[in-house]
């Protein structure tokens, strides 16, 4: 055959695996080496395991999408630390599956939220955003305060982190776990959550 | 990176480069057999297929990029752990604390700053800095009645303080008002500066279960009595008969903490201003449950320098 490239553009196949070879450099350069660097595997200093209450808020905030419109990426741009904190780095989402750092940046970065605001504040914002905040465009989220944990699967999820993730829960944290949410609202979860972001790196 | 990942990033890499080169050049000869223009004959619905070279615009910029490539991984970092003779990265790497990252940066920048993030920082250092020194030197009081220092403030509070105080600094049921001059925990310079630096926590306990329903409703008449509103007076003097565990805050004439210079924030509850409604159904929901309203400290998240021309402005908003 005079022309070789037939074989490619005319085997199905043949086009697929080659393209995927072509692709898969991207990802054998850029992600491959990130899942056994110590830059990306080790921890902060500061980092603790979330209790059971802050993953349940983490899951809230998985489910109600807050990661649509914050992001929790700092990027070293001076524009943004100036406004939210040191960058964030590596080191702080080691323990996050999956992570959210999101790249939609609607409302501000929350990766350093944790701190700025107290627990009332948080609680009078997820109900009515704009009650202090009269310009603020979020939704408002009040059943947060109405939906309370049963706590069925939180010893399931801790279990999950420390056996598949490898993430340093005591078999005590996942014996407790349950427990520890039962009774809890949803607000609470998600304001226990907010509060721990970025507090690792010190 | 270990020898190993720093490898396999830049053989990878390379021979991708050497791949694209190669391909292209291969594409870019004419091996079918057919010249140049024309038909390779086969044709359908009377569309023939001509044998024509690649574009010549898309060939030449398909050249700059691979060449491009080169260059970027000769002067960028891009193989492992080869730096590149720019020696440029955006920010530090690997830092696992604060102090680690100061560390990196001091050490940066005595190495000749090739970290970007670093530059714009020590850029804006060199550009702002003086003028934040400038203010720092001087005293609050001062500083309040100074427009630039004023106009900085502003800024800073609108960005980091209005999401609770409100861009008008009137606060809001939960957070306080600072331009009325009434304070809980002090409205002198020094007292603002503090409330910033290191936050503040109030800790009204719920006395629902002490006073009980109708101890609650006694209280509540007598401190709606202590601002002057007419009450039953019977349940105001079966108030004031408990109100003797509300005078280690809030003081014996209910002036507040202040008032006897105490350090709790407890309010005045003699000026008729409420932090959480004066209302008789807020006040009932006070003290059955308390409040506990949190101030953030600010001292690590914005530094003492603009905490202070912060302060001014408040300052500012009830000196005029």
């Amino acid at each position: 055959m005079a022309n070789k490239h037939e074989i490619v553009e005319k085997n199905i196949g043949w086009l697929a695996i080659l393209s995927i070879i072509a692709i898969s450099f991207g990802t054998l350069v850029e992600i491959t080496p990130l899942m056994f660097m110590k830059d990306t595997t080790e921890p902060v200093d500061g980092l603790k395991p979330y209790t059971a209450l802050e993953m349940e808020g983490r899951d809230v905030y998985i489910k109600e999408g807050c990661v649509g419109c914050h992001s929790q990426m700092i990027r070293p741009f001076r524009s943004e630390t100036e406004r939210y904190g040191h960058y964030s780095v590596a080191g702080e989402s080691v323990w996050e599956h999956p992570f959210l750092w999101g790249s939609k940046r609607t409302g501000p970065d929350l990766a350093r939220v944790g701190g700025r605001y107290s627990d009332d504040w948080h609680r009078v914002h997820l109900i009515d955003p704009r009650a202090v905040v009269p310009e603020s465009i979020m939704p408002a989220y009040p059943w947060l305060e109405e939906n309370v944990l049963d706590g069925k699967l939180t010893e399931k999820k801790i279990r999950v982190f420390k056996e598949q993730f490898g993430v340093p829960y005591t078999d005590e944290d996942v014996a407790t776990a349950s427990a520890s949410v039962k009774g809890k609202t949803e607000m609470d979860a998600l304001i226990a959550y907010l509060q721990t972001l970025g507090t690792a790196f010190k | 990176m270990s020898t190993f990942w720093s490898l396999w990033v830049a053989i990878l890499s390379i021979s991708c480069l050497v791949l694209v080169f190669g391909i292209l050049y291969w594409n870019m000869q004419n091996y079918t057999g057919v010249e140049e223009g024309k038909s390779m004959g086969h044709e359908f619905d009377g569309i023939e297929e001509l044998n024509n070279p690649l574009p010549a615009w898309w060939t030449k910029m398909f050249w700059a990029t691979a060449v491009w490539a080169v260059y970027y991984l000769i002067a960028y970092p891009g193989l492992g752990n080869y730096a590149g003779i720019l020696d440029w990265t955006s920010s530090n790497q690997g830092l696992k604390s604060v102090a680690e990252s100061k560390a990196a940066t001091q050490a940066g920048i005595d190495n000749g700053l090739h970290v970007q993030y670093d530059q714009e920082v020590v850029k804006a250092n060199e550009k702002f800095g003086p003028i934040f020194e400038k203010f720092a030197k001087q005293d609050i009081v001062a500083l309040a009645k100074n427009e630039d220092a004023l106009e900085i403030g502003q800024r800073l509070f609108l960005q980091n303080c209005s999401q609770c105080h409100g861009s008008d600094a009137r606060g809001g049921e939960g957070f306080p008002n600072l331009t009325d001059n009434d304070w809980l925990y002090g409205g002198s310079p020094e007292k603002i500066k503090e409330s910033l630096l290191i936050g503040r926590k109030a800790a009204m306990p719920g006395w629902e279960a002490t006073l009980g329903e109708d101890g609650v409703k006694q209280v509540t008449a007598y401190v709606i009595s202590l601002s002057g509103r007419e009450v039953d007076s019977a349940l105001a003097a079966a108030g004031e008969a408990k109100y003797g565990m509300c005078a280690a805050c809030h003081g014996a004439d209910g002036k507040g903490s202040l008032a006897h210079n105490l350090p709790f924030g407890a309010p005045d509850l003699t000026d008729n201003i409420w932090l959480y409604g004066g209302s008789e159904r807020a006040i009932t929901e006070t003290i059955k449950h308390g409040r506990n309203g949190v101030m953030p400290a600010w001292k690590e998240i914005l530094g003492e320098d603009k905490v202070h021309i912060i302060s001014a402005y408040v300052y500012s908003l009830s000196n005029k």
